[in-house]
């Protein structure tokens, strides 16, 4: 095996995987709190990465390269944490105390609508659209044979910063203290007089933004957009956090390196048709050997 | 006992007549070609639904790859008739032996553990087996389909083909009702709805919770695969990107509309799906944004479907038309 080849395709599966981290995050978070499955949040991913095209296009003839990429991922983060929270108070929360699986076929409805409702918006459409790189983020660079893109240093050094914010906010913060009280116990977390619905909201804005920004990085890493690009990555994303272990957020970034690096590999010495097939592959193997996942506790019911 | 075989009698007769009707109403010309093709697909969107509320209704626990399972059917079926000349039945047979098969190996890692994962698994399952079969160019045809499938007949006549078609599938239909009624009728039934209501409480009684959960899923995934293998050979042509994430939710949505847990809502559900679709298709693209619409609103606000988890029981009916006194059990 080439060494090179090898440390070249870890270094491209780790700035892949970072994406889906940041999207496997939400997936976690959401988890974590209502213990539903957000079927959607793939198709936030796409939200995202509209959003932040339109922002990009409109911005650049105004604004210098950097601000309007700072604009687009405002942006884009911005509009997904809306529909986060719009599908969450609209869709999921009638649904709370209703069985698991009514809330499960609703999140698949509501991927469906977003999906398809994409479609039939005159201004997205269903055709693919091609994402222009903006000029100072072209190129690559070189270091003792390794290449790396523009690209990629900004995927890295993204993900990285938000999923330090985030667990700077969840560690210390009352609100992420709020968050991490409802996940353990949601009636002890009322009783204590934190605001559960509150609470639920801000995890869904949260893992909503954390995803809409995955997408914009992601439509930068692979320049071509349109409504169904949502899918496979949230699936995989969903992987990662069921890797990683369901509720847990380190986990959760663990499991996007893990997905992301095993999928690169896959691509780059196996074949790349088999590329899905091996993310699925991880999620059987990880349900056979350690279904809690790799960071998550194994949990008791209680009756 | 003498009950039971009066109303095993009335069932059948029941199931004749209406064979009978739509048959004979197809053969004097009341209903076109064109909507005995439309009964025999809703048919076959039935005895897949069916399948999906035995795991989803019954057993509740949610499967999101039906579509897979029945493309394993149709191309195992189509691959046996048309590669190796196994006459239709067998090959249908095969088609679902094969579906229920990649039913136990993916049930076997997942339905052990309590929770969501039998969606995810399942839905993640339909994609690889599509992608498989894209790849598999030399046995399946690749992207470009599996063509000229022999259908169920060639008489040459139009109109007897259909009727012939719609019979095979009336057949499959009966037998699918009468395996899935009976099963969750019987003990192992009775254990595979306690799992649905509450899984620790059936645990907890000695159940075996995870091997009724793998029955259910199994028998399940046979019935999908039976479904694919007759679609196969109505409508002679596969093509592995039918059988996408999108046509795995019409078999929830029929579930869901016609009463998670009801057989009776199932049908229902699935006949007025099939021409809901194809009267809908003035909607295009807007069709797929209602559908989930529809899912969406039937969850927040008529949750139960048209049944609900109750029976339309067809022997009741049948006893008071006729007067035989249908005592209440």
């Amino acid at each position: 095996m080439d060494l090179l080849l090898f440390l070249q395709q870890l270094l491209n599966g780790i700035s892949l995987g970072s994406v889906y981290a940041l999207v496997a995050i939400g997936y976690t978070m959401v988890y974590g709190i209502v213990k539903l499955i957000n079927f959607a949040h793939g198709d936030i991913l796409m939200i995202g990465a509209y959003c932040g095209y339109y922002a990009f296009t409109w911005a650049q003839g105004t604004a210098s390269p950097g601000l309007a990429i700072a604009f687009a991922f405002a942006l884009a983060m911005g509009i997904s944490a809306l529909t986060g929270v719009v599908v969450e108070k609209t869709c999921y929360r009638p649904l709370r105390n209703a069985p698991r699986i009514n809330a499960l076929i609703t999140a698949i409805g509501v991927s469906i609508v977003l999906e398809n409702g994409a479609r039939v918006l005159p201004f997205m459409g269903p055709n693919p659209r091609q994402v222009r790189i903006p000029e100072a983020l072209t190129g690559v660079l070189q270091f003792s044979g390794l290449t790396i893109s523009k690209v990629q240093v900004l995927t890295l050094a993204t993900s990285i910063a938000l999923m330090l914010v985030l667990t700077l906010f969840v560690q210390y913060t009352r609100t992420g203290k709020a968050m991490r009280a409802v996940s353990h116990d949601q009636q002890a977390a009322l009783l204590m007089g934190i605001s559960v619905d509150r609470i639920v909201s801000i995890t869904f804005a949260v893992g909503a933004a954390l995803g809409g920004a995955g997408g914009v990085l992601f439509a930068m890493n692979f320049p071509m957009i349109d409504p169904y690009m949502g899918i496979m990555p949230g699936l995989k994303a969903f992987v990662a956090a069921v890797f990683g272990g369901i509720g847990s957020i380190p986990g959760a970034m663990l499991g996007g390196l893990v997905m992301g690096v095993a999928e690169t590999l896959t691509k780059g010495f196996i074949s790349t048709k088999l590329a899905d097939a091996v993310s699925f592959g991880i999620l059987i193997v990880i349900l056979l050997v350690r279904p809690a996942g790799i960071l998550g506790k194994a949990t008791r019911e209680k009756v | 006992m003498k009950k039971k075989g009066v109303d095993f009698l009335l069932l059948l007769a029941a199931g004749a007549a209406v064979f009978l009707l739509i048959a004979g109403l197809a053969w004097i010309g009341v209903i076109g070609e064109f909507y005995l093709q439309l009964i025999s697909t809703a048919g076959i969107y039935i005895i897949v639904s069916l399948s999906l509320n035995l795991i989803t209704g019954f057993t509740g626990q949610l499967a999101l790859g039906h579509a897979g399972f029945m493309s394993i059917g149709a191309y195992t079926a189509a691959i046996f008739v048309m590669r190796l000349g196994v006459p239709l039945l067998p090959s249908v047979l095969l088609g679902g032996a094969m579906s229920a098969l990649f039913g136990y190996l993916i049930g076997f890692p997942t339905l052990r553990l309590r929770g969501d994962y039998l969606a995810i698994t399942t839905l993640g399952f339909g994609e690889i087996i599509r992608v498989v079969l894209n790849n598999l160019e030399g046995i399946t045809g690749g992207s470009a389909g599996l063509k000229s499938i022999p259908g169920f007949s060639d008489t040459g006549d139009v109109m007897l083909d259909a009727i012939i078609k719609f019979a095979w599938i009336f057949v499959f239909f009966a037998v699918t009702v009468a395996v899935i009624s009976n099963l969750v009728r019987s003990s192992p039934g009775r254990t595979i709805v306690s799992v649905r209501e509450d899984e620790i409480a059936s645990t907890s009684m000695g159940n075996d919770v995870a091997r009724y959960k793998m029955l259910s899923f199994t028998v399940s995934a046979l019935f999908a695969g039976i479904g694919g293998g007759l679609y196969s050979a109505l409508f002679n042509y596969l093509n592995p990107s039918n059988f996408n994430f999108l046509y795995s939710v019409n078999f929830v949505v029929i579930a869901v509309l016609g009463g998670l847990g009801s057989i009776t809502g199932t049908v229902l559900g699935g006949l007025i799906f099939t021409f809901a679709q194809e009267w809908l298709r003035v909607l295009k693209d807007f069709r797929l944004v209602v559908f989930g619409l529809l899912l969406i609103l039937l969850m927040l606000f008529w949750q139960k479907g048209i049944m609900g988890s109750k029976e339309l029981s067809i022997t009741r009916i049948l006893r008071r038309i006729l007067g035989l006194g249908g005592k209440k059990e």
